[in-house]
């Protein structure tokens, strides 16, 4: 680059955050991984609170790596080019969360393709269904185990349904208070904001209505076999990610409330914004095969 | 083009730190350097390559003679799972990773890594996973017993409390692994010196980029599969239950869906460096560039297709038995168009035999070797007699040792003078090179043979019939273990600046743009970027 100028790339100097976030990612492993046992064993220990030492300690790392990076960002440090990076790393990070459900669709897929009709004596499995389970009927939705634990299978219509269209919505005020910000139109930005956090609140409100409703009245749990397991697990990961969506929409708010943005630089919106996006078309994907079919 | 890191930014506010690295601790804890980044990964997976060896000795001491002598079978079966564990995920893929840190701003030109922060969180967070996971050795019950693949029912019915800290080491080891690779992919594609198009960059980076690709691609599915452990064993789940309408063999699918594109994470970064060092001490171009990185990415493809031919014996239809030993033998395909380049690269070539190239003729030939004794693996057919046995044993050691490790160790060979500014003790090298080759051969190819008679892999104890080639095994392993306390001296000599200054070239055949700055290089390389013509 002899003639043109050249944006010089932003190098950051030393930062205590990355080893700060080493050490509770540490204490949140160790903590879960003594709190599973405590939990499920009765025992007494400090699975518990070393957790959510590592949590709180990760939340203060959060709050400070992003607020480095705000101020330099707001300060003009970051050429187009780390612009680009940025993008291109949030991406990629979201292609690992597709890969992430894709290891749970997949177990969904395989139950309901193979174990569960294999069970019932399909493919050359005649053998095994005699000797082990004869009266198992195989079917899906999966209501009563080869063990014999019986549930009930989740419809798509009422709440399913309402969560599908809320979230939709969602989707098309996100994508319009992007637009209100390449406008630099703040009113139409905060109102459209509010609008899809608001329906991300409502989606997960419904969403735990509905687990109550499959605890309580449905016998539908996370242990009541293959069918519970892939209903909760799918939806709760998603339901989890929904919840951090929502978080970052609300800073992305409070960030707006306070000037921050640009019709041209705006990448953590933007990443935010793909974000919801990206846990839209999971539930989509989530409400075909988990609910409807 | 060498003096471009000394004639730009005068004004810069950071002009004065510009080609030294700050003191102390704090330097290695906070830094956003990535070459101090690569250093410490280097470090830290040579450390573990060393603590996983060990293991390797207790294996081989226990498996000296037949019968229990010296671990009860459940240590023994810790020592076989934390070996593996530690060798895939705490050495050969931190190792690769420090290389690509070192390594791939240097050679596409670019100031650094693109996410320098989220580098060093990558970074450490892996060593409190490994203390995490050896921690839990020492537990009451014992660490992880159920091999490095933890196969249901052995980790979810049949496994311990420990359990718990296994899983959560992993999701942390596989979070280290994706932040690498994003950094790794983003570095690449955005970081690029003008001139630097796809189709110019030298091989290690676009070997990297296609296992940063598959990174991606297969850590997030180990995390669901560890976190469905986690949940059939805490939580009442019944993914690997068939009495809850799950399966045991849905684990080793989504095990091995990760698990073979894995493999290729292991060797892709080799065959980068193979490529670079080849062509360098053959003084010659390398021959069929583009068909090298055709054959990466058909590798990087068919990798997410043959997942299962690890699983032959578990009774799957017959449909999935030919289709999955067909698309595994056509891996042969792209792997034999790599090795046939690097022949033909050196055909005619004016070759010298420095380190690196004989590290590097080493893998090529032992790579082969247990690239052929994978391809008869795959006949699914004879894998049922294989399956389970020493001679798979033999297989991937021989990939993973001759190969992948073989591979590392020509990288330091070849690179090391340019991170330090010095030539390395070349006669403790020889050494090092010489009592590794032949005791790798002693430890590892008599492994086919028991296994082709049938000793069963993993377990303690063996019969009669199989003392005298264990023995051979056990001595070939301990003198293996010995022969890389050669190569810890050389480095401590080294990292320590003693030897031979060298120029920028360090070797007259070296191309690329690592070469063009000083050796040492200096802290910051390519602040401006080259222009690559």
């Amino acid at each position: 680059m002899s003639e043109q100028e050249y944006e010089k790339y932003y190098v950051p100097d030393q930062s205590p955050w990355p080893f700060v976030g080493a050490v509770a990612l540490f204490l949140i492993a160790v903590g879960a991984g003594n709190f599973v046992v405590e939990v499920t064993k009765d025992k007494e220990g400090y699975g518990g609170v070393t957790l959510g030492v590592g949590v709180l300690i990760l939340l203060v790392m959060l709050f400070g790596w992003f607020k480095n990076q705000i101020d330099e960002s707001m300060s003009g440090l970051y050429s187009k080019q780390l612009d680009r990076s940025y993008r291109q790393g949030m991406s990629w990070f979201i292609f690992s969360e597709v890969m992430f459900f894709a290891a749970f669709f997949g177990a969904l897929f395989y139950a309901r393709v193979f174990s569960v009709p294999w069970l019932g004596g399909a493919s050359n499995n005649a053998m095994t269904a005699e000797v082990l389970w004869p009266s198992f009927e195989a079917i899906w939705p999966l209501v009563k185990t080869p063990g014999g634990t019986e549930t009930q299978a989740m419809g798509a219509a009422g709440l399913p349904l309402y969560n599908t269209i809320i979230l939709l919505i969602s989707s098309v005020t996100c994508h319009f208070a992007h637009v209100g910000l390449e406008q630099n139109n703040r009113k139409k930005l905060t109102l459209f904001l509010g609008a899809t956090i608001l329906l991300g609140i409502v989606f997960l409100t419904l969403q735990v209505e509905e687990y109550i409703h499959a605890y309580t009245e449905m016998g539908l749990t996370l242990d009541a076999g293959v069918y519970g397991n892939t209903f909760f697990m799918l939806t709760g990961f998603h339901g989890m990610h929904v919840t951090l969506g929502t978080l970052m929409l609300i800073i992305m708010f409070l960030r707006v409330l306070s000037g921050h943005f640009t019709s041209k630089n705006h990448f953590a919106f933007q990443a935010t914004s793909w974000y919801w996006h990206f846990v839209d078309v999971v539930w989509v994907c989530l409400f075909v095969f988990v609910y409807l079919i | 083009m060498s003096s471009i890191s000394d004639d730009v930014h005068s004004d810069n506010q950071h002009s004065d730190d510009h080609h030294h690295a700050p003191a102390g601790i704090k330097r290695w804890l906070f830094t956003t350097n990535h070459k101090d980044i690569g250093t410490l990964y280097l470090w830290f997976a040579f450390i573990m390559f060393l603590i996983g060896g060990a293991m390797a000795m207790v294996i081989r001491a226990e498996l000296f003679q037949p019968g229990l002598q010296i671990v009860d079978p459940n240590f023994f079966n810790q020592m076989t799972t934390v070996h593996g564990l530690i060798m895939v995920f705490g050495a050969v893929m931190p190792a690769f990773t420090g290389l690509a840190n070192w390594m791939v701003p240097m050679m596409i030109g670019a100031p650094d890594m693109a996410l320098p922060r989220m580098n060093n969180w990558s970074f450490w967070i892996l060593p409190f996973a490994f203390l995490i996971l050896l921690s839990s050795l020492f537990l009451e019950g014992g660490g992880p017993n159920f091999g490095w693949t933890f196969y249901a029912p052995l980790s979810t019915t049949y496994s311990n409390d420990s359990t718990g800290l296994f899983v959560f080491s992993v999701h942390i080891m596989g979070i280290s692994s994706i932040m690498g690779a994003i950094n790794v992919i983003v570095t690449i594609f955005n970081m690029r010196a003008p001139g630097m198009t796809l189709m110019k960059m030298p091989l290690f980076v676009w070997t990297w980029l296609i296992t940063a690709f598959l990174l991606i691609a297969v850590m997030p599915v180990l995390a669901g599969a560890v976190t469905m452990v986690l949940t059939d064993k805490f939580f009442g789940t019944s993914f690997f239950d068939a009495a809850g309408g799950g399966d045991p063999v849905m684990f080793q699918h989504i095990f091995w869906f990760f698990g073979h594109p894995e493999v290729y994470i292991m060797i892709l970064p080799a065959f980068g460096i193979i490529s670079q060092i080849v062509p360098t001490f053959s003084r010659k171009p390398l021959f069929g560039y583009a068909s090298m990185v055709y054959a990466t990415a058909s590798i990087a493809l068919l990798s997410f297709i043959v997942w299962a031919h690890h699983m032959f014996t578990t009774g799957m239809p017959l449909f999935g038995e030919l289709f999955f030993m067909i698309a595994t033998m056509l891996i042969s395909v792209p792997t034999g168009v790599k090795v046939f380049n690097w022949v033909a690269t050196m055909w005619r070539g004016s070759l010298s035999f420095e380190m690196p190239m004989m590290f590097a003729l080493a893998f090529i030939v032992l790579f082969t070797i247990g690239g052929f004794s994978g391809l008869m693996l795959a006949i699914t057919p004879v894998d049922f007699q294989y399956h389970d046995t020493y001679f798979v044993v033999a297989h991937f050691h021989y990939v993973l040792v001759t190969g992948a490790i073989f591979s590392i160790m020509a990288a330091v060979y070849y690179w090391l003078p340019k991170w330090t500014g010095k030539m390395y003790d070349i006669s403790l090298a020889k050494w090092h090179f010489w009592c590794s080759l032949i005791s790798v051969n002693v430890l590892f190819f008599p492994m086919h043979f028991v296994g082709l008679a049938g000793m069963p892999r993993r377990i303690p104890d063996y019969a009669l019939q199989f003392a005298d080639f264990n023995k051979w095994i056990s001595i070939g392993g301990f003198a293996f273990g010995l022969s890389q306390l050669i190569f810890l001296a050389l480095l401590i000599k080294a990292c320590r600046k003693q030897g031979e200054a060298v120029d920028a070239r360090v070797w007259d055949g070296a191309k690329g743009l690592e070469w063009e700055v000083p050796s040492p290089a200096p802290y910051h390389t390519f602040e401006t970027p080259p222009e690559v013509k």
